[in-house]
């Protein structure tokens, strides 16, 4: 049981998360424009939301999970985005920005410093969700290596997959190790501007992080000074047993997909035994655990139904998801929320369906009625995206003890 | 030499290029300065971004190094480190600010044309196309330690990539025609079948599949490049859009704009198609003779003593801690083959013909270890009354010495205030600078031509293809030069 609020973060992704979402759109060419994004961030930031996730991959977006396909009816095309939180950056003041970034083909300096350079843009307001290369045609578009590609016969079942990725997840504990040591390379003091030495820096406070991975070597230290929140906030994407040990090992934030409110004490349950594999002391290292929804808010009862079903239609097929599908109203959702908060979860990441129509309905419909129940913030309190998680401000693991 | 007029775009000929530098390295920043405050707070970045606007610049530019300097087996101390992933932050720099160009320096070596040419394209949609990539190479193992990629490229093969690597850039910015966007709600289509694909199959990079960036405001971002070797001008001539050079005394510029504006006919360019600007600095103050002061007081706090002395070993090769800087050079001979100094490219090359000049210099002039590294290092560009300045930078570029200039802020943030209150408005009443900015993109500030929107290409062969595009034969020929030039013109690392 929860003493704290829920927290509740949107994931922003092209018109939203359904596949047909852009045709309802006044003007979906604008999906790769400043304006746009600016809007929806502000919208996002006006409903006091705990951060947005920003969606990317390196490679199209598809109707079929692990290989491109050939429609021209669903949006196609992204923008990187770290670029995109960085812009949104000057342009707000409080809401936390997590970009999801690719560890499988990115240099994994150039990703630290992108996500320490993120948090100094946004004044410790970063994050980022490590994601490893799923789909083997991505592989292509860089040339350096194969990855696993995926039959369909694996998708019947997450553990399937995730068997068959299992080398890009050990991989990606090593980016994230290796990023919070570059993190960490620059002690807080290490700039001295000592005259009379003539010294800006302190080398003694500058850190090679000399790691040593099967796949790549890193030798530090960063290039740039220690993030304002010393560590940004790592989050990841679960749906079996091996990304729930990659969480546990390196995650602040998971993202769980419950079915219902039985299987969240399930998947909790799943989530704290890899916790307890990998040894991992909560009470010094919270793993924050939020549940996926993807969601259409109308106010009227049956009018969300409605809503998805025409886009269904659109669209050819009906859509669903790797997390749980709710259409109906605010109310209903608060509703559901805060049962299977009380189950155990720390908050949410709400996938709106269509853009911007369901991220007004959680702004201004869905987060009222939370705060009228009292479980929502009034206002932001000061402080950084880790402060408003509850994480500890982290001790520099290269800082003598004192 | 007669100065071609850049007429496109509305603008009147002969208008003066400006861009602004805020340095993440080597000595220009005077730290030791109160007045100079963090290198890596986006405040700063914003402040110095927004002066560079108010003064009608054409772009805001920011080097790269990739890994901290070294001297003597330890972390270098004396200058400002500590700086940002350049896109990252130009992309918060272009979030506060509405026509000035952003220039992100992005080495071809520790990176893959997809990623760079999808965030590159990232960059010109959010700016609504003001981005600009300056392309530098490396070849180091002391840099190459810190990426997957390693230090294993050889050194003759680092141009090959870089122009490779560039060509590649080009046919994924190129994979998706203006047309090939159509997000049309009533018909149901989003994008034309096959918008994105490529194949590119080259020496340096064997790639094909989607690219997911649809084609940005500007097309392709502006082509930034230094060098100064032959094979550097060379490619500068075939492939670039802007030339940063080191060349700030008049007769050295006016040679090698000559020579590089020279080159271009053979590609079936334009003089007004490459813009030169040397480094420069500038320092402004009520009247000559105190802006003659300041600027020396600049110079001295730029080369402190112990500044002068690591310069000093990096170019011996030696231990000379013990000499004192205000004393003469020392009298033991220079180890050209040992390198104190990593990560810093200026003293990389020719060190021992380095040491014979700077020996000469100082005993011909009597110089001390201090008073020499200040000489060769140069001093200040542009010193002056506000008057003075203005007349000096309009003859310079009037008498065909470059086309604008790149400005290092020696304070950060403020270190181009008086610069932009006191001389640009000179500059404007002489009609040599914008008083607005008349279009939106960069490519139409620099008075340089739209990129072609071809539409989809077919799959290229790599090299032979992109060279025979350009006409260019040389692109492995390129040496090791370009490095130490672009480090000299940008006052940074590699």
């Amino acid at each position: 049981m929860n003493d704290r609020p829920p927290h509740l973060a949107v994931a922003l992704d092209g018109a939203g998360w359904h596949p047909a979402a852009w045709r309802d759109q006044e003007a979906p060419g604008a999906l790769f424009t400043a304006a746009y994004w600016a809007d929806l961030v502000a919208e996002a930031e006006r409903g006091l939301l705990d951060f947005v996730t920003l969606e990317d991959a390196l490679g199209p977006q598809s109707a079929a999970p692990h290989r491109p396909d050939d429609r021209t009816d669903q949006v196609r095309g992204s923008l990187d985005a770290v670029l995109l939180a960085a812009f949104l950056a000057p342009l707000t003041r409080h809401i936390g920005l997590v970009p999801t970034v690719n560890v499988t083909h990115t240099e994994p300096f150039h990703v630290a410093v992108g996500i320490a350079t993120l948090d100094h843009a946004s004044k410790g307001r970063a994050g980022w969700r490590p994601q490893i290369a799923s789909r083997a045609a991505d592989a292509a578009h860089f040339g350096r290596r194969t990855t696993p590609q995926l039959t369909d016969d694996d998708l019947r079942d997450p553990e399937l997959i995730a068997a068959r990725l299992r080398p890009l997840f050990a991989e990606a504990v090593d980016v994230v190790e290796v990023a919070r040591r570059l993190w960490d390379s620059w002690e807080d003091d290490a700039e001295i501007r000592d005259t009379a030495t003539g010294r800006f820096l302190d080398g003694a406070k500058l850190h090679h992080v000399d790691f040593e991975g099967a796949r790549f070597s890193v030798k530090g230290p960063s290039i740039t000074p220690r993030p304002p929140q010393g560590q940004p906030m790592v989050a990841s994407l679960a749906h079996a047993s091996t990304p729930y040990e990659f969480a546990a090992r390196g995650s602040d934030v998971v993202f769980v997909t419950p079915a219902d409110r039985v299987d969240v004490g399930a998947v909790l349950a799943q989530v704290d035994g890899a916790v307890a594999r990998v040894g991992r002391n909560v009470r010094d290292r919270p793993l924050r655990r939020f549940a996926e929804a993807v969601v259409f808010l109308d106010d009227e009862p049956g009018a969300a139904a409605r809503r998805k079903e025409r886009l269904d239609a659109l669209d050819g097929t009906e859509y669903t998801s790797d997390a749980v599908l709710f259409t109906g109203t605010p109310g209903e959702l608060a509703d559901l929320l805060l049962d299977w908060h009380a189950a155990g979860l720390d908050g949410f990441r709400l996938r709106p369906g269509a853009l911007p129509h369901d991220l007004g309905a959680i702004t201004r419909r869905l987060v009222p009625e939370l705060r009228r129940r009292g479980a929502f913030r009034t206002a932001y309190a000061p402080g950084t995206l880790r402060d408003r998680l509850g994480l500890p401000h982290p001790r520099n693991r290269y800082a003598p003890e004192d | 030499m007669t100065r071609t007029p850049s007429g496109r775009n509305g603008q009147s000929p002969r208008q003066i290029r400006l861009a602004a530098q805020l340095p993440g390295v080597h000595n220009v920043t005077v730290w030791s300065d109160p007045r100079s405050t963090s290198q890596i707070s986006v405040d700063n970045f914003a402040r110095l971004a927004r002066t560079a606007e108010r003064g009608r610049f054409d772009f805001f530019f920011l080097a790269e190094g990739l890994r901290l300097r070294e001297h003597k087996g330890a972390i270098y101390e004396l200058d400002v480190a500590g700086r940002p992933e350049n896109l990252t932050m130009l992309a918060a720099v272009a979030a506060v600010t509405t026509h000035l160009g952003v220039a992100a320096t992005v080495n071809a070596t520790f990176n893959e044309p997809y990623e760079v040419a999808r965030r590159l394209a990232t960059l010109d949609h959010l700016s609504g196309g003001r981005a600009a990539w300056n392309v530098v190479t490396s070849h180091d193992a002391f840099t190459g330690a810190n990426f997957r990629r390693g230090g294993f490229l050889a050194e003759a093969d680092r141009y090959g990539r870089a122009a490779e690597f560039l060509a590649t850039a080009r046919e994924l910015w190129d994979s998706w025609a203006r047309r090939d966007l159509s997000a049309d709600p009533v018909s149901g289509r989003f994008a034309r079948a096959g918008a994105g694909a490529f194949a590119h199959h080259g020496r340096h990079f064997d790639i094909s599949g989607r690219f997911t960036t649809p084609r940005s405001p500007q097309g392709r971002p502006v082509i930034i490049q230094a060098g100064e070797s032959e094979a550097g001008r060379e490619f500068a001539a075939s492939d670039a859009e802007v030339v940063f050079s080191k060349y700030h005394r008049l007769d050295e510029a006016r040679a090698f704009y000559r020579d590089v504006k020279g080159r271009l006919a053979r590609y079936g360019r334009a003089p007004e198609d490459l813009l030169i600007m040397p480094a420069a600095s500038v320092v402004v103050a009520d009247t000559d003779a105190e802006a003659a002061a300041y600027a020396d007081e600049i110079t001295r706090a730029q080369v402190s003593p112990q500044t002068a002395i690591a310069h000093l070993e990096a170019v011996w090769g030696r231990d000379l801690s013990a000499y004192d800087p205000d004393g003469p050079l020392p009298d033991v001979e220079p180890e050209p083959e040992s390198q104190f100094l990593r990560g810093h490219s200026v003293f990389r090359k020719g060190r021992a013909e380095t040491a014979r000049r700077w020996r000469a210099l100082a005993e011909e002039r009597g110089l001390s270890v201090r008073e020499l590294v200040i000489e060769v290092g140069g001093g200040q560009t542009f010193v002056g009354s506000p008057r003075t300045v203005a007349d000096a930078v309009d003859h310079f570029v009037r008498s065909g010495g470059a086309d604008g200039f790149v400005f290092a802020a020696h304070l950060t943030p403020g270190g181009l205030d008086d610069f932009v209150d006191r001389v640009v408005p000179l500059l404007q009443e002489r009609g040599v600078l914008r008083r607005d900015y008349t279009g939106t993109t960069l490519r139409h500030h620099l008075g340089l031509r739209p990129a072609p929107d071809t539409g989809r290409r077919t799959g290229s062969t790599g090299e032979s293809e992109h060279t025979s595009s350009t006409g260019r034969t040389g692109a492995d020929k390129h040496t090791s030069h370009e490095a130490t030039a672009a480090a000299a013109a940008t006052g940074e690392s590699s």
